[in-house]
């Protein structure tokens, strides 16, 4: 099963690296991972979505909780939350074709963000299964490059992944 | 007071209760040992960094304090790694300082630059790059406290040569403030109840102790568990020491070179109460088929190892001494006396027995050193064949006792550890029970024993053999010696050569006699004890097998 785990982390230099070893040296799959900044200016927020079971999630947890730049673990993977991605796609698009497009683009409440020549630059945000509708749709007008976030996330109303000393100056 | 980067890691050292370091200098610790040769602060200078490193280790082990290390950036640090690695896999308190090229230079393969942190991030606890003088002091106040507290560890400080040279005002700091580094030492109340449950229960209990216990000084508490429930004791490699072997509900070690008696009781226990201890593969054998009757209550520091090999009935998180204390009060005396008897027979009839056949025999010589030493002795041990008689035929009786790398089964490691373990502890006799092969890989050290006059005792059970391995050919590889028949120098004129004291023992009788002899010069003596070549370590489980299925023995 896939969990999601939101995990906030000292903002020091390596803690990527530290996160990340551990994933591979214990052999532990990561889907996706996605780092930044949050509201507290020294700490960052890691969304890590990993495959495993009850066992291995627990293993994970317990193993992130002792890297010393770990400050908080959530596995929001059965709470409500929202989840995003963010996806670039760059497509062919003939002058014949760009209608077609354009109203791909509408449907899924996508941008186009640059018009080229002979291509056109996609940008959708959305939860993993809109962005993979997207990303389908797109396919038959040639895909010439794609990128795609990792997986951020957040719990959905009154609960927090924050640290409480900050909550409480909320 | 404004102080130099290299006096403000010394100042704090010192801070800290540091008494001595082991290192080796070069060109990124100019700076640091520049200070240190006006300073208080006692050093060892080493011939090889990864002695500097199993120093301090040794160090610790014997001591319960911290053990420091130092060395310079690249080769220097490189070479402390698998005296890192070897502290982590035991657990072990220890700080290593390395010397690191300037913050400018750094990333650009300066000449011995390498990334340091980066290779230590698996074998150390923690790490630290430390870019600007200001953070030094509460870097290293930081650092003790993580090796220290919590499952202890060894912390490594990348120090650039700028930083060292740069000063700032030094004040250390009095506490840490580490966010994401908590540490439980109380036991869940509820979690006590349930094993205390389980226990008033069990019929036939045996009490599995690991390195847990002596690092959390909880010999005492141990005791008194085993007594509080008439159960029977045994430990791993680490936890030796932690429960006399001398006492009647002592079964000695577990697992692949364990005795009958610890691994057929576990087979037949129903609760098996693990404490401070890891559930290794060299414990548990096949760990379908480890203790199947039993249920299983762990107690551990680290929660993480709880449910990690293993599943566990009731789990305890906590520090090992605590936990022991809050069980104790609330258990009676209860008394088994069928499974007393049990293990009595058990152990009556499986001792550990060697054939005796005139011939000089490595077991003879572990015994006659415990006979000599009254089990007073610090023995550390190198790797082999000669570290598992050492665990097997040395009646040990007090923690920290035994020295020997456990985790990471490292050759080379006894005999630094022993200079390290009588450097802090100048009292004991420290003997270091050596092989052929694993002495020559750090036989170097002799100098420093010598240079700093460290009595040191290295007993060489040389059967020109890398042993264990031609033992591990003997009986899975079709008796096929593949680079296993090792020659090594004369030891007793090396010895000589080196400064230290050389002697030479053929015959069984000349064992304690020698043995006298050494421990009477009061200086580095090196005893090559010729043994009977192709003995083996006995019993043994097989790699993979089941515990209760030994061979031999
Ligand atoms: C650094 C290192 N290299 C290789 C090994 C693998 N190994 C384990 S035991 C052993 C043989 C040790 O020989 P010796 O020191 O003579 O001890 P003996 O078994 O003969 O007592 C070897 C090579 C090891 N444990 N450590
Ligand atoms: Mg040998």
């Amino acid at each position: 099963m896939r969990h999601i785990l939101a995990v906030l982390v000292e903002n020091n230099p390596g803690v990527l690296t530290r996160v990340a070893g551990l994933f591979s040296r214990r052999g532990y799959n990561i889907d996706s991972l996605s780092v930044g900044r949050t509201e507290h200016p020294n700490v960052s927020r890691m969304t890590i979505v990993v495959e495993g079971d009850d066992l291995v999630l627990e293993q994970v947890t317990k193993q992130l909780h002792k890297l010393v730049d770990v400050i908080k673990i959530n596995d929001i993977t059965s709470e409500e939350y929202v989840d995003r991605e963010l996806v670039l796609v760059k497509v062919g698009a003939d002058p014949a074709v760009r209608g077609e497009i354009i109203q791909i683009v509408d449907i899924f409440r996508a941008r186009i963000v640059d018009i080229g020549q002979r291509t056109l630059i996609i940008e959708c945000t959305g939860d993993e299964g809109k962005i993979s509708a997207v990303i389908e749709s797109l396919k038959p007008f040639g895909i010439k490059e794609l990128v795609r976030t990792g997986k951020i996330a957040m719990l959905r109303g009154h609960k927090f992944t924050s640290l409480n000393e900050f909550k409480e100056e909320e | 007071m404004k102080l130099s980067g290299a006096e403000i890691i010394i100042k704090s050292l010192q801070e800290e209760g540091v008494d001595a370091i082991f290192g080796y200098p070069g060109g990124q610790v100019i700076p640091f040992y520049d200070a240190l040769y006006d300073a208080t602060l006692k050093h060892y200078l080493v011939r090889h960094e990864q002695g500097a490193a199993h120093a301090a280790d040794g160090y610790a082990r014997a001591t319960g304090k911290p053990g420091v290390c130092v060395a310079t950036s690249g080769p220097g640090a490189t070479n402390l790694v698998t005296g890192i690695a070897t502290a982590y896999m035991d657990s072990i308190p220890m700080i290593a300082i390395t010397g690191q090229v300037p913050c400018s230079m750094i990333g650009k393969d300066s000449f011995q630059e390498a990334d340091i942190t980066g290779i230590t991030l698996p074998i150390t606890k923690h790490n630290f790059l430390v870019d600007d003088i200001n953070d030094l002091a509460r870097i290293i106040k930081e650092s003790f406290h993580i090796a220290t507290t919590g499952r202890p560890g060894p912390v490594l400080i990348d120090v650039p040569k700028n930083v060292q040279v740069e000063s700032t005002n030094y004040k250390y700091p009095e506490t840490v403030s580490l966010k994401g580094y908590k540490v439980t030492m109380e036991a869940n109340k509820a979690q006590v109840k349930n094993a205390v449950n389980l226990i008033k229960e069990s019929r036939r209990p045996v009490i599995y102790a690991g390195g847990g216990v002596v690092n959390s000084g909880a010999s005492s508490e141990l005791y008194r568990l085993a007594e509080l429930t008439s159960s029977p004791v045994t430990t791993t490699l680490m936890g030796i020491g932690s429960f006399p072997e001398t006492h009647p509900l002592s079964l000695g070690m577990l697992g692949m070179h364990g005795t009958k008696a610890a691994n057929y009781a576990v087979t037949d226990c129903d609760l098996l109460i693990a404490v401070g201890a890891r559930f290794d593969d060299r414990v548990t054998g096949n760990i379908a088929e480890f203790a199947p009757k039993a249920r299983i209550i762990h107690i551990d520091i680290d929660a993480a190892e709880i449910g990690k090999n293993i599943r566990i009935d009731v789990p305890i998180v906590g520090d090992v001494k605590n936990v022991l204390t809050e069980l104790n009060k609330k258990l009676e005396q209860t008394e088994s006396h069928e499974w007393y008897n049990k293990i009595i027979e058990l152990k009556d009839k499986y001792p550990l027995a060697y054939e005796n056949n005139g011939k000089l025999k490595p077991q003879f010589i572990i015994e006659q050193i415990y006979d000599l030493t009254k089990g007073e002795a610090i023995i550390t041990t190198e790797v082999g064949q000669n570290q598992m008689w050492a665990a097997q035929y040395y009646k040990y009786t007090k923690p920290r006792s035994f020295i020997s790398s456990g985790g990471l089964g490292t050759m080379g490691y006894g005999f630094p550890a022993a200079i390290g373990a009588k450097v802090g502890c100048p009292d004991a006799v420290v003997i270091d029970i050596a092989g052929d092969g694993s002495i020559q890989m750090n036989i170097q050290e002799l100098a420093t024993a010598v240079q700093y006059n460290i009595p040191v005792i290295v007993a060489i059970l040389n059967n020109n053999y890398l042993g264990m391995v031609r033992q591990w050919q003997e009986l899975f590889y079709d008796r096929r010696y593949s680079h296993t028949d090792i020659t090594g120098p004369d030891f007793v004129k090396l010895a000589e050569a080196y400064g230290a004291m050389g002697i030479r023992v053929t015959e069984p009788g000349q064992v304690k006699p020698a043995l006298k002899q050494a421990i009477e010069a009061k200086r580095p003596v090196v005893i090559d004890f010729v043994v009977d070549r192709e003995e083996n370590v006995f019993p043994m489980v097989p790699p993979g097998g089941a515990n209760h299925k030994m061979l031999g023995g």
